[in-house]
């Protein structure tokens, strides 16, 4: 099937522009992942700065933010830049959206809080979030498909696999970077409107002026070159892509049979068990991320592991081990996560010295000094190591407004409306030594699930369609697999634990949420052992 | 092999619209019980659910057509095999 002249070059020589092409394309796509990632990361931080007090116009701003360039406008970008990719190449494409990338993250660190300038903050920040989007969708299968048309035949699933590794490494260094201010700055400093935060955002205009430098020196691709000197390509690649049936029904399948389970094994490994560990287990800030950078430093490997292996003995039932892998264990890994994090599984040292119950802090509401909080701090060390803060406030009401100076008897009904029945319990646990590597185990075998889905996936997709129009034919399904299936992983798997609440269980059932990657792999499990192919193509210049 | 293919390829055409009246439910008794302050909120989240989903489960019926007609009992090992 090779119907292109091969180039004369000597194998020292190829392999080292391999490596450059290799290189120059996985850093640019690493820090456009780095800029999509760090958005998420503060989003806390960022609804507070950008958007109105109000909850109801500030939920429903940051829902459009995050729903709307996480779901809508990456498949939209893919369309959008995939038929560019098809029409003018891969190179201009993805040096675009690099830029567009770039600049827009760059400019939400410019923006001024809501506080400065009003409703333009929130318009602001809303149209670089869109472009954020439209640049991701739009990066990944350039970058893809350029590596795969540079790598040589039987050697394609490796090389692309580095591609692969970007989306995780991208998480990791937005870990990194974001935790590296944080520590150095304090919380207060970090979340000024004009702190820490903001780095991280302008660091993005440095790596991606590097980036930018370094791609501007690559050629295009030969494949592409090829089909446009010989004026072949497409001329209206989503036509040929979605509107002729064998193109369509591989893209169908592409994304009912691999790409869907592999975005939301994807979203678990990495999004929801943080997450979970976070919000479910109670694990301290920092800790929880630095959990997820020791995993994911570990697990890394395995994505071009995998991506080699690929190339021996196929991309299909890597890919499906993964998936059923996670399909099989999910459950109780998350159950051992609740175990090891357990008060009840752990010995108190009883000893007033380590287990210290602070005093109560009476705190007067700032808005309504008819209320009053009373806090107090308990620090419980257990024999492990870990160290569980519980910070109990109750909420009282006055008949009279409390003085901000003036000694209370809070023993005193005569003072006191209404008490309100249940404490807030805030709990932070920060784990000893070996229950934080326990953990990290249980992360790594995630991520290893995510490096078997998502390490062939690149040439797996690229083998799928032919050059003139495969920009745009695997950007589509790989944006709707990855951004909608996996991105709704944590946003369907809080509804699905809201159904089990009832009023006996008002915690619900905290593993329900697992039940929807579950789901989605076990349907993309079964469409792919049966329909896929496990041949790989050896030729994809045709 | 291509036998089962068919068959579930009339499992995944019934699929798709049982999992567009599950999200239209699921959509009416949400935005039913949602607090006033939240329900803008919820709607917005519905209204965006439904619009990516629905092109999807069309995807999928659509799928299952191809399955069911056994278009996918042989896998194009070629370009030209692609084309109509």
């Amino acid at each position: 099937m090779i119907t292109g002249k091969t180039i004369p070059m000597n194998a020292e020589k190829k392999q080292s522009s391999i490596a450059f092409v290799i290189g120059a394309s996985s850093v640019g796509t690493l820090i456009e992942w780095y800029d999509f990632y760090i958005f998420g990361m503060l989003a806390t931080i960022l609804s507070k700065q950008f958007f109105p007090a109000e909850a109801g116009t500030a939920a429903l701003l940051s829902t459009l933010a995050i729903f709307a360039a996480g779901f809508i406008v990456r498949p939209f970008g893919a369309l959008v830049f995939g038929r560019l990719g098809d029409l003018i190449g891969r190179k201009h494409t993805f040096l675009l959206t690099l830029v567009i990338m770039g600049g827009s993250t760059f400019a939400i660190g410019l923006v001024p809080s809501y506080n400065s300038i009003g409703w333009a903050a929130p318009i602001i920040v809303l149209i670089l979030r869109l472009l954020q989007g439209l640049a991701l969708g739009g990066e990944y299968g350039g970058a893809a498909t350029y590596v795969a048309e540079h790598a040589p035949a039987g050697q394609r699933g490796f090389w692309t696999s580095w591609i692969q590794t970007t989306a995780t490494l991208g998480l990791f260094l937005a870990l990194g970077v974001i935790i590296l201010i944080r520590s150095n700055q304090g919380v207060e400093k970090f979340s000024a409107e004009w702190g820490g935060w903001r780095y991280p955002f302008w660091v993005s205009i440095l790596l991606v002026g590097v980036s930018v430098l370094i791609r501007m020196r690559m050629s295009e691709s030969p494949m592409f070159s090829k089909l446009k000197s010989e004026g072949k390509t497409s001329v209206n690649p989503l036509k040929e892509s979605f509107g002729h049936k064998g193109n369509f029904k591989m893209v169908l399948l592409a994304l009912f049979g691999a790409v869907m389970g592999q975005g939301v094994v994807w979203y678990t490994g990495q999004f929801y068990a943080q997450s979970f560990i976070e919000t479910v287990c109670k694990i301290d800030f920092i800790q929880s991320r630095n959990i997820m950078l020791v995993a994911i430093l570990m697990a890394t490997p395995c994505f071009v592991l995998f991506g080699w292996l690929s190339d021996k003995i196929g991309r299909k039932w890597i890919m499906l081990l993964g998936m059923l892998l996670a399909i099989l264990t999910y459950r109780p890994i998350y159950k051992e996560f609740i175990a090891i994090t357990a008060a009840s599984n752990r010995v108190q040292i009883v000893d007033y010295r380590l287990t210290k119950a602070g005093p109560l802090m009476p705190l007067v509401d700032v808005k309504d000094k008819h209320k009053m909080y009373i806090r107090q701090v308990i620090d419980t060390v257990y024999l492990d190591g870990s160290n569980f803060k519980y910070t109990i406030t109750d909420t009282l009401i006055g008949y009279n407004e409390f003085g901000v100076n003036r000694p209370i008897n809070l023993l005193n009904p005569t003072l006191i409306k209404y008490k309100a029945p249940k404490p807030n319990v805030v709990i932070e646990k920060t784990m000893g030594k070996s229950a934080t590597w326990d953990m990290i185990w249980l992360i790594f075998i995630q991520i290893v699930y995510v490096t078997m889905v998502y390490g062939p996936i690149a040439a797996f997709l690229v083998e799928m369609f032919p050059t003139k129009i495969r920009y745009t034919s695997m950007s589509l399904p790989y944006h709707i697999g990855n951004g909608v299936f996996g991105g709704l992983v944590p946003f369907l798997g809080t509804l699905i634990v809201e159904f089990t609440k009832t009023d006996t269980n008002p915690g619900g059932d905290v593993l329900a949420g697992l039940w929807y990657p579950i789901g989605v792999a076990s349907i993309c499990l079964m469409i792919g052992a049966i329909y896929l192919t496990n041949k790989v193509d050896k030729n994809v210049m045709d | 092999m291509n036998h089962i293919k068919k068959i579930l390829g009339y499992v995944w055409m019934a699929l798709a619209p049982a999992i567009i009246c599950f999200l239209m439910y699921e959509a009416y008794v949400k935005i039913g019980i949602a607090k006033p302050a939240e329900r803008a909120n919820t709607i917005l989240q519905w209204v965006i659910i439904l619009i990516i989903f629905m092109p999807i489960s069309i995807g999928f019926f659509i799928f299952g057509k191809y399955a069911a007609a056994n278009e996918y009992a042989h896998l194009p090992e070629t370009s030209d095999e692609l084309k109509d």
